[in-house]
């Protein structure tokens, strides 16, 4: 009966399979997708250590000990003279902050502690009303950046929200078919023109041509960086609004127009907000997405960290400012030796920036599922 | 009692919910033509934009367009320079992003497709990636600094090809995670019944039924993510891409400089050389205070972006192949 099978010349392989074969494939199939999939964890976990770690080492470099010893001499010293404490911090000051240690013992006193160096780098950090980290008096002000980043996403935000909000809804609640499939591609357009061409328009086209208007604006300002931030990003907000708009179900626009609403009244009453979860998140991934935006600003805005002080520089969005992107960039222009002080400000203005993002990025993803009108 | 009297008297200027049952309809439909034109206009605005944005770079670039230009290596004149040196980085950072990526990409998303229950694991995953994806280039470029530049240098070289092309390859990771997963999603789970039915394992059903009918929108997904990667420019500014490059990687001397061959015959070469890409020869030209090399950085990139439509058309035939197949 089964003799016919059995005969070698019938190729009995593909009848009998070799299971234990498939198996072992199948096996190293698995575990090979397996890390592939790991890897991205492997990176979560690369970014917040390499940025944590470096941050630490930022905050323990020798440098902000001698500046906390320096600071601290007239305690230190209660009855020198101002000369005396003058002079012995000069003689400080003169100390490479790598030698700090060593050095210590022609001073005749005893250097602050690792810890306490560290604290006042933290204070220093957030406390400082200046950015000054490559000169010799360096300021860590890191909310001068933070001004700045936040002067640029905020002009962006101004553009790229009405822009993207009415283009969201004229998309799914006025454009024809036809209409839509030309503007939708136009919008994938814009979204997929790389960063550092936008930087080039903002910075050569934009802002000579806001000069006509606006004499006091300078070659580099914030104005046009952000402007144009704005509309690169409209698109972020113009789609992720569009899908939360086209959520929202079609009985409820039936409903509001039955009961005598005009368009516009049902758009404005019952349409926004029921979508409103998905477009105040696409809102927020645009302001992460603006703070993280590193070639037009750092293109077009300029790289002077304005102090936060009475003359409201940082808030002056006509002139240069320097944002946290644009400062990693300028240092990472200047090949800053692996370990020097530079090296790891970067990291630890990359820390702030990623702490911001991912604050934003969580912030979006738990005002969806808080806020999430469910229609069944 | 004298106040719900007075609610509907209809004396009393209507105020407060009932305001809105006055149907005054003129006011009310020149109101819906305001909203409208200003719908529109923030759609033209909008391609208003892009519009200047391309006339500008073709009005600028066009005319230092030409064969020396695509040739020649950067120079400090102006009229001398041109972009082989970039063009050739970028070739070679391309293929080894897509090189790396794709593998690990289609990888990890089988997995969590195809191969994983829907345990905790599997969900912390999922989070991790739709995370690295908000994160900004930079810190990916911050991450390629101390980890393949610093770390791996042994391996890479330094601020190399392969550093570069390692650290792009991460971040468009999620992109391509992405893709695959919503392509393998579009596939009918009859398919695999019917594959697993006729004793195949999961493996043999997903390599043999599922993956063909998956693949373009996989491919279109690997695309899209390389044409982000091409105009990636902060990161690899952050692990150190050199801005001033009079030389190819690689051991091909001769025009065109660019030979794929040379990752067989000479690998250290071409994976361990500094490199510039086009988005940093356009950083480089525009930070420039001769309008001259403003002109050239036109010019770079009306070539960029050539580049990037062709991508993107590619993405778009595989996108329309893959739903008429479908239907």
């Amino acid at each position: 009966m089964t003799a016919e099978f059995s005969t070698p010349t019938q190729k009995p392989a593909l009848w009998q399979p070799n299971r234990r074969r498939s198996r072992q494939i199948e096996w190293l199939v698995r575990v090979v997708c397996f890390l592939f999939a790991a890897i991205s964890i492997l990176t979560t976990l690369g970014i917040v250590l390499t940025l944590i770690f470096e941050t630490i080492d930022l905050f323990l470099d020798p440098f902000f000990r001698q500046a906390l010893w320096i600071e601290r001499l007239p305690d230190l010293l209660p009855n020198a003279s101002e000369a005396q404490i003058q002079a012995l911090s000069d003689q400080i000051q003169d100390i490479d902050p790598k030698q700090l240690i060593d050095q210590a013992e022609t001073i005749g006193l005893e250097p602050p502690s690792r810890i306490a160096g560290f604290f006042y780098a933290l204070k220093r950090f957030f406390t400082d009303t200046r950015w000054t980290p490559l000169f010799k008096t360096a300021d860590f002000g890191i909310f001068v950046l933070i001004s700045a980043t936040l002067l640029t996403s905020t002009i962006a935000m101004l553009v790229a929200i009405p822009l993207g909000l009415l283009t969201a809804v004229f998309l799914s609640e006025y454009a024809a078919p036809s209409v839509r499939q030309v503007l939708k591609p136009v919008l994938e357009l814009i979204a997929g023109v790389p960063s550092v061409v936008f930087g080039y328009f903002a910075l050569l086209t934009v802002t000579p041509f806001l000069q006509g208007f606006i004499p006091p604006l300078q070659g580099f300002n914030a104005l046009s960086a952000g402007m144009v931030l704005g509309i690169s990003i409209t698109p972020l907000v113009a789609s992720l609004s569009e899908d939360a708009i086209n959520a929202v179900p079609q009985d409820l626009r039936q409903g509001a127009f039955a009961m005598g609403a005009t368009k516009r009244e049902t758009i404005q009453a019952v349409v926004i907000p029921a979508a409103l979860s998905g477009i105040v998140a696409s809102i927020i991934l645009a302001i992460s997405r603006a703070v993280g935006e590193t070639m037009i600003v750092s293109l077009a805005a300029g790289q002077n960290p304005q102090p936060i002080d009475g003359s409201l520089g940082f808030i002056n969005p006509f002139i240069p400012v320097m944002t946290m992107t644009a400062f990693i960039v300028q240092v990472s222009l200047g090949d800053a030796p692996f370990g020097s002080l530079a090296y790891k400000t970067i990291f630890a203005v990359g820390m702030s920036l990623f702490v911001m993002t991912l604050t934003l990025n969580i912030l979006s993803y738990w005002f969806v599922r808080r806020f999430r009108e469910k229609y069944e | 009692m004298a106040s719900s009297n007075s609610d509907f008297s209809p004396s009393q200027p209507v105020v407060g919910p009932a305001a809105s049952f006055v149907a005054n309809l003129p006011k009310r439909y020149a109101l819906d033509r305001l909203f409208l034109v200003a719908a529109w206009v923030a759609m033209l605005i909008a391609m208003a934009v892009l519009g200047w944005l391309l006339l500008d770079v073709l009005d600028q670039g066009l005319g230092r367009l030409n064969w020396q230009f695509l040739t020649s290596f950067p120079s400090r004149r102006a009229s001398n320079a041109g972009i082989i040196g970039a063009l050739a980085g970028t070739f070679w950072v391309m293929i080894i992003v897509a090189v790396v990526s794709f593998p690990v990409g289609v990888g990890a998303g089988l997995y969590l497709e195809e191969f994983s229950s829907d345990n905790w694991f599997t969900r912390f995953i999922e989070i991790n990636i739709s995370n690295l994806a908000g994160v900004p280039s930079i810190i990916y470029g911050l991450l390629g600094l101390a980890a393949f530049v610093r770390l791996m240098e042994p391996i890479t070289g330094g601020r190399s090809v392969l550093a570069g092309a390692l650290t792009l390859a991460l971040l468009v990771l999620p992109i391509i995670i992405v893709a695959t997963r919503e392509a393998l999603r579009a596939v009918p789970d009859s398919i695999r019944m019917a594959g697993l039915a006729m004793g195949g394992t999961r493996w043999q059903v997903v390599a043999a039924h599922v993956m063909p009918a998956a693949i373009s929108g996989i491919l279109t997904g690997v695309i899209l993510a390389l044409s982000r990667a091409i105009g990636e420019t902060a990161p690899l500014i952050t692990i150190g891409a050199l801005t001033f490059v009079p030389f190819t990687p690689g051991c091909t001397e001769e025009f065109p400089y660019f030979n794929p061959l040379d990752l067989l015959r000479c690998p250290a070469e071409v994976l361990q050389s500094p490199f510039t890409v086009m988005p940093i020869q356009i950083f480089n030209w525009i930070s420039r205070p001769q309008p001259a090399f403003h002109e050239n950085a036109a010019a770079a990139i009306i070539v960029l972006m050539v580049m990037l439509v062709m991508m993107n058309s590619l993405a778009i035939w595989l996108r329309n192949r893959f739903q008429r197949r479908r239907e």
